[in-house]
């Protein structure tokens, strides 16, 4: 168990392989074919989500959270493509495990799947909610195209679920348009109709990042209800490190396309391992902490999203930078020693950098080294 | 009701705001006849000292942002006086000034905009943007302009080459230091920082907060930070003030605010942080319903409709705001019977070690357990507390905080 897990290889079955996982995601690529150039923004990318959880993913702008909850959604823009990969859905514990990127993205699979089984909150309620519709007609449609046929009833049932997300005079909200309603309003309004179908999996897509914090209070509190009522499994997409404490189970933390770490919320945030998962909470500046205190900053910014950076990505940031090692072979995945749920990605710890052997079979196989995509 | 406080002298004062208010018509009809007012700003009172950092808090809405562009005449100020100390003509009324008279005395008060993205002429070289302040008031010209330029880029950790190039080359946090270039360039005293990293993420953020302390030291700025993070106004402010719905509703000291809030909404502010600490998690009391509009601000109190500690009287009469402690103003009938919950002292922040090469060499050499730092002690408690790193040894990277004395 406490084997160095380098021979599990870049699929990183999960830890805990018997576990119920809602949605095991292997080995996900995505590339966006522009006229500059070709934008990498997922490169292998793997976790999963076991039912009833919360995971969390974390990391800046530009490190791929929102195209990762696009791809399990298969909304990912144009020019953008699933290049590999692939995520495993499972309907119920015991029901046959479906891939849905096997699915076509307009079939009538994965439209049965989208806003029924998996729903999703947009970051930003303006635009996300149709203007020239009334809120209460825009929940209805996600329930007459998947729940019921009689509109009256879709109708009742969109009402009920605005009562359920805190929404004061449900009816009268319903009927009103989204300009109408404040922001932490329209963000309810999201929400209700992500939870319209009662999904499996709830994508949240930084639904808090626009408001206020008493209304980031009462929309996290409100999907933690929901999540302990309803047993929703929750990929909470945030770049907010204090929603991330307070909400969920298990952390991803991405970083240019591929995850860097993944642990628990404890470990994440108590016994973090990754050097961008440390610079990345010393640089929050923290309730209580003195002024005149620094911000540690992580020096240099997110590179470019069209240039390739060989070895390790995170290497010309890094505080604990190796020369000779961590600017020419990229570390692979591997459980750090004696945790079955806590990998790192980063030369500093064992097993993360391939054997040369390894680095010709196991890994290169699955994981295009950047330094051999130049 | 002023704030002026008899210790602080009027000459170490280099803003002093009386009354500000800002009302924006509502207009309805055939006729487009004036119906209400929002009163964005209605009557606030603060004073901002030379050198230091005044944070204006508050949520989306309650006329913040107003306030810090009304003191710049941005918006006309609807009543109330502006008095700036100008370091050649002394204290003047920024609200009696001609055009003219403005022109020559808005050099030394300078904005930061909000979003990096719609603040910077995407059709204006960068060295032009810069530039534009010093060319309009004729301050340099030719070489000498370039030059400044090019010292502006590297003041806020540009390169000077930067400056042939056009804004969307830029990421969010270079063109945020552009903006504070645009600022810099007239040698101000007074920069408005209107939520100048909430737009960032956090990594960036930590770099322009950092930056904006290095230039406040180095150019002996002042600055009104106005902005909706609490955590990050409590980092950059000596002190603090909360608004809602156009008044002030407290003003202190930044450790003192925090610590022993006066008013029961910066108490809710405070309690509705998310805390980056998964042993401590917990569930802040609710605030019920939305802010008021502030074309129809509650009677009395304006935070009584929301208060949990809300009287017969919070309805009927207005609070004003008052020094209830010595340098602590509140607008609360019951700041003295109340003892409200402030934010505990953060003794020790959990992550104090950075892995080293060294330490990293030993283990994969040897036997990795050792590896596994003290700050894992019984995950299965989940006590409220974080739990202390003192015997965390192996760090000394500086970050741990101290436990005020």
């Amino acid at each position: 168990m406490a084997d160095p897990v380098a021979n599990t290889g870049s699929t990183a079955t999960t830890p805990d392989g018997g576990v119920d996982n809602l949605i095991q995601v292997e080995n996900l690529e995505v590339r966006f074919y522009t006229q500059v150039g070709v934008v990498r923004a997922l490169n292998g990318v793997d976790f999963n989500i076991p039912r009833g959880q919360v995971l969390g993913v974390v990391g800046e702008s530009g490190s791929g959270k929102s195209i990762t909850g696009l791809s399990i959604m298969q909304l990912v823009p144009r020019p953008g493509r699933v290049e590999g990969g692939r995520i495993l859905y499972k309907d119920k514990p015991d029901s046959k495990t479906i891939n849905i990127l096997d699915l076509g993205r307009q079939s009538d699979e994965m439209r049965a799947i989208r806003g029924d089984d998996i729903g999703m909150i947009f970051q930003e309620p303006m635009t996300s909610l149709n203007p020239v519709f009334k809120v209460g007609a825009q929940i209805q449609e996600a329930i007459l195209l998947h729940q019921t046929p009689n509109k009256q009833e879709a109708w009742d049932r969109a009402v009920d679920i605005l009562d359920k997300v805190g929404m004061p005079n449900a009816r009268r909200v319903a009927n009103s348009y989204p300009h109408e309603l404040s922001g932490g309003m329209r963000q309810r309004a999201m929400i209700a109709m992500a939870l319209s179908c009662s999904p499996n999996l709830l994508i949240a897509d930084e639904p808090t990042t626009a408001l206020d914090v008493t209304t980031e209070a009462q929309i996290l509190s409100l999907m933690r209800d929901l999540q302990s009522e309803i047993g929703t499994s929750i990929m909470f997409i945030t770049h907010n490190m204090g929603v991330v404490a307070q909400m969920c189970d298990e952390v991803a933390v991405m970083y240019l396309g591929r995850i860097v770490e993944r642990a628990t919320v404890d470990d994440i945030f108590y016994d973090p391992k990754h050097p961008y998962t440390i610079s990345l909470l010393r640089s929050i500046p923290r309730l209580g902490q003195k002024r005149g205190q620094r911000l540690e900053v992580i020096k240099g910014g997110v590179p470019d999203p069209y240039s390739t950076v060989t070895g390790c990505p995170f290497h010309p940031r890094c505080p604990s930078f190796m020369p000779g090692l961590c600017d020419t072979v990229l570390p692979i995945e591997a459980f750090i020693e004696g945790k079955t749920n806590h990998t790192v990605r980063c030369h500093l710890y064992p097993g993360c950098t391939p054997d040369s052997d390894q680095a010709v079979t196991g890994v290169s196989g699955t994981i295009p080294t950047t330094s051999k995509a130049q | 009701m002023t704030t002026e406080s008899s210790a602080v002298a009027p000459d170490d004062v280099l803003l002093e705001v009386r009354n500000l208010k800002k009302h924006f018509p509502i207009t309805g009809g055939l006729l487009r006849r004036v119906v209400g007012q929002v009163k964005a700003v209605d009557g606030i009172n603060f004073f901002i000292k030379k050198g230091e950092t005044l944070g204006l808090v508050g949520e989306s809405g309650c006329g913040k942002s107003t306030a810090g562009r009304a003191i710049l005449r941005l918006h006309e100020p609807t009543d109330g006086e502006i008095i700036f100390n100008d370091p050649k003509r002394g204290q003047v009324h920024i609200e009696d000034l001609s055009f003219g008279e403005l022109k020559a005395v808005r050099p030394n008060m300078q904005i930061v905009f909000q979003d990096p993205f719609s603040s910077l002429d995407p059709r204006m070289t960068v060295g032009r943007i810069i530039a534009e302040p010093l060319v309009i008031n004729k301050v340099a010209s030719g070489r000498a302009l370039r030059d400044r330029v090019a010292e502006l880029l590297t003041v806020v950790g540009l390169r000077p080459e930067h400056a042939s190039r056009y804004p969307h080359a830029f990421s969010g946090g270079q063109r945020q230091r552009i903006g504070i270039a645009r600022a810099l360039a007239l040698n101000p005293k007074l920069i408005i920082c209107d939520e100048p990293v909430s737009a960032l993420d956090v990594s960036v953020q930590a770099q322009v907060l950092n930056l904006l302390e290095d230039l406040q030291e180095q150019f002996d700025l002042t600055y009104l930070f106005v902005a909706h993070d609490l955590s990050v106004v409590e980092h950059i402010s000596d002190r603090v003030a909360v608004m809602y719905v156009g008044y002030l509703v407290e003003m202190a000291d930044t450790e003192e605010l925090y610590h022993n809030p006066q008013h029961p909404y910066t108490e809710a502010l405070l309690g509705a942080i998310p805390k980056p600490d998964p042993r401590n998690r917990h569930r802040p009391t609710r605030l019920p319903g939305d802010v008021p509009s502030p074309a129809n601000p509650p009677t009395g109190c304006l935070f009584h409709t929301r208060c949990p500690y809300a009287q017969d009287v919070c309805v009927t009469e207005r609070p004003p705001l008052r020094e209830v402690l010595p340098g602590h103003w509140a607008a609360c009938h019951f700041s003295e019977t109340l003892r409200l919950k402030g934010v505990p002292r953060l003794n020790e922040i959990p992550v104090d070690t950075m892995p080293d090469a060294n330490a990293v060499a030993q283990m994969q050499s040897g036997h990795g357990q050792s590896q596994s730092n003290a700050t894992h002690n019984g995950p299965g408690d989940g006590g409220s507390r974080p739990p202390t790193t003192g015997s965390t040894g192996t760090g000394g990277t500086g970050i741990t905080i101290r436990p005020k004395s």
